[in-house]
């Protein structure tokens, strides 16, 4: 009963979640998610190209009614290719939050709960990867792995692991010399019990602001390597990627450079309105 | 306070023992024999022979690893594959212009960030704040890579008036040298005043709520001297933290601006080594690079800890 009495004590309020919607800014972040996803999920259907097939008589045509955002210079529909790019951006993106969320939670969440030496030595493991700027931890990564999309993955993963995982190591910390702890704990559950039924659940609010923002960031780490050429390798394309290619023709094809990026801008823009908004509604720190 | 300062640096050496056990570990992992990486499939045996001699690769890695770190508590990083020069000198030549641009996208950033974040917080809920905030939140989502370009498509291609890549050492001639910097310090800088602008805000409006302000005030100070003299000096605090630890963060930034405009520093270095595959000066300058985000770290909250009396008694 007492970790019931937690749960609802300090849960957020059902009509927060409302409140998110209606609070301007943060309804904005969500429109634009939910069009991202759309794009992604249903990109095909939008345009008539395939996104990797050449048309040699097309080649760097500007912006048109047959190529709404143009062509590169093999002649591929840069629409068709932005619309796949949504994919791989959010694929990426939601991936590497999840691989880090199922490692760093449970890290996070031990380690506060524990202390002592567990603690000392799990946060040491996270000090060392939080002492790399995360794109240069990335960068060690994918070279030392190889660019590749499950590699790109794999090396924002490891970046936002430590953060998540210092996260729930604030809340377990937090949580656990609180009374309904102390009185589940009297009650006689196992440690793995109060830590699934009372610390996980208080954990998951500054969670799930942070797992918004390091979605943004995500993004543009993905966009930073596949820009570099160690993270998605075409033909697949990614909006890094299109801007690594646009930069041979900036002088001849400016549209191939605008519109990647602001796929990029406005995708990260709506996670980063998306991580305010949660901020506002769910840290009661803030 | 001498406790404390040593403290914090006795906390640093496992952090910084990691670095060199992961920045080690990374290149060992590369898939394969690294030397066939290195020369390819179809070298020479002999040189192959030679190469896992000379970086003695067939000995157990733990044994290789204490043999690399004795090396490099001497400075010793390993000679380039390359080019065969000593890595902690390409590094060392590299990091002058890194620390130039970083120093210049600093400078960019405050001049930006803090007015504006000033401004926001005296006239706040105003339109003035709003478009502060809506910046702010765009100069955090905008990719700096892409600023860059767009940068180089307005001032370089459709009205020529900035070099779009490029370095010139300030020594041989400035204006030149000026010139080069103004748009690689502009999209740098974007990234760190977008930050810098909001906690400038927050840090601002805190202290003007608080009760020596309004004391202040009541006294008949004028409302200017409040805000720059009172108010500003306090809320500066955390405003500077932010600025030590972004500058920490930059060098993590520097390695895409520097390859968007061909800026000779140790961002560029680390990725043409990466796709040269001259593993020791990969090595060499992820291990350097990461070594000075953690000391201006450390630098940072030490300098914090010096300037808020507060945090000196509770530690």
């Amino acid at each position: 009963m007492s970790s019931a009495l937690a749960r609802v004590a300090l849960r957020p309020e059902r009509s927060a979640w409302w409140r998110l919607l209606t609070e301007p800014r943060s309804a904005l972040g969500v429109l634009i998610a939910v069009v991202v996803l759309l794009a992604a999920l249903f990109g095909p259907m939008l345009s008539s190209y395939t996104p990797e097939s050449p048309d040699f008589l097309a080649t760097l045509a500007p912006p048109s009614g047959m190529h709404w955002l143009g062509t590169d210079d093999l002649g591929r529909d840069v629409l068709a290719r932005i619309l796949y790019g949504a994919r791989v951006s959010l694929l990426v993106g939601l991936s590497s939050v999840g691989a880090a969320l199922l490692l760093g939670l449970p890290i996070g969440l031990v380690s506060g709960y524990a202390g002592g030496w567990t603690d000392s030595v799990l946060m040491r493991c996270m000090d060392v990867l939080l002492a790399f700027p995360g794109i240069l931890l990335a960068l060690g990564i994918t070279a030392a792995l190889g660019a590749s999309l499950s590699n790109t993955i794999l090396a924002i993963a490891v970046v936002n692991l430590p953060v998540l995982a210092r996260v729930a190591r604030g809340q377990a910390l937090a949580v656990r010399g609180l009374d309904f702890v102390t009185a589940e704990r009297a009650l006689g559950f196992k440690e793995a019990t109060i830590l699934w039924r009372c610390v996980l659940p208080n954990t998951l609010s500054p969670i799930l602001v942070q797992a918004s923002v390091l979605l943004a960031s995500s993004i543009i780490t993905e966009a930073y390597l596949s820009f570099l050429g160690l993270g998605v390798q075409p033909p697949i394309p990614s909006w890094g990627n299109m801007l690594h290619d646009a930069v041979g023709f900036l002088d001849q094809a400016a549209w191939l450079a605008w519109f990647p990026g602001a796929a990029i801008f406005l995708t990260v823009l709506a996670f980063n309105l998306l991580g305010d908004g949660l901020r506002d509604r769910l840290d009661p720190r803030d | 306070m001498i406790r404390t300062i040593l403290g914090r640096i006795v906390a640093l050496i496992p952090v910084l023992f990691g670095l060199c056990v992961l920045s080690f570990a990374l290149l060992s992992m590369v898939p394969g024999d690294p030397v066939t990486a290195m020369l390819g499939l179809e070298a020479d045996p002999t040189a192959i022979a030679a190469l896992r001699a000379k970086y003695a690769l067939d000995d157990p890695l733990v044994v290789r690893f204490f043999a690399w770190f004795g090396h490099v508590l001497l400075g010793d990083l390993g000679r380039s594959i390359q080019t065969g020069r000593p890595v902690t000198a390409m590094i060392g030549s590299a990091l002058v212009p890194t620390l130039q641009l970083g120093a210049a996208a600093m400078v960019v950033s405050l001049l930006v960030a803090i007015p504006a974040g000033i401004i926001a917080a005296v006239r706040r809920n105003s339109a003035a704040d709003l478009a502060v905030s809506l910046l702010a939140l765009c100069g955090l989502s905008l990719p700096s890579f892409w600023l860059g370009i767009l940068l180089i498509l307005g001032l370089s291609i459709s009205l020529p008036l900035l070099p779009s890549s490029g370095y010139v050492p300030f020594l041989s001639d400035p204006d030149a040298a000026f010139a080069h910097l103004v748009l690689p310090a502009l999209t740098l800088g974007t990234a760190m005043a977008a930050a810098t602008m909001r906690m400038t805000r927050a840090a601002m409006i805190e202290v003007l709520s608080a009760d020596y302000i309004r004391t202040a005030k009541a006294k008949g100070l004028p409302a200017r001297r409040v805000v720059w003299h009172h108010a500003l000096s306090n809320a500066m605090l955390p405003v500077m933290t932010l600025v030590g630890l972004q500058f920490g963060q930059l060098l993590g930034g520097v390695v895409i601006t520097e390859t968007v405009f061909s800026w000779p520093g140790i961002g560029k270095l680390t990725v043409d080594a990466i796709f040269a595959r001259d593993y020791p000066v990969v090595q060499g300058a992820i291990l350097v690079t990461a070594t000075l985000f953690v000391l201006i770290n450390l630098a940072t909250d030490l300098l914090y800890t010096v300037l808020d009396p507060r945090l000196r008694s509770a530690r």
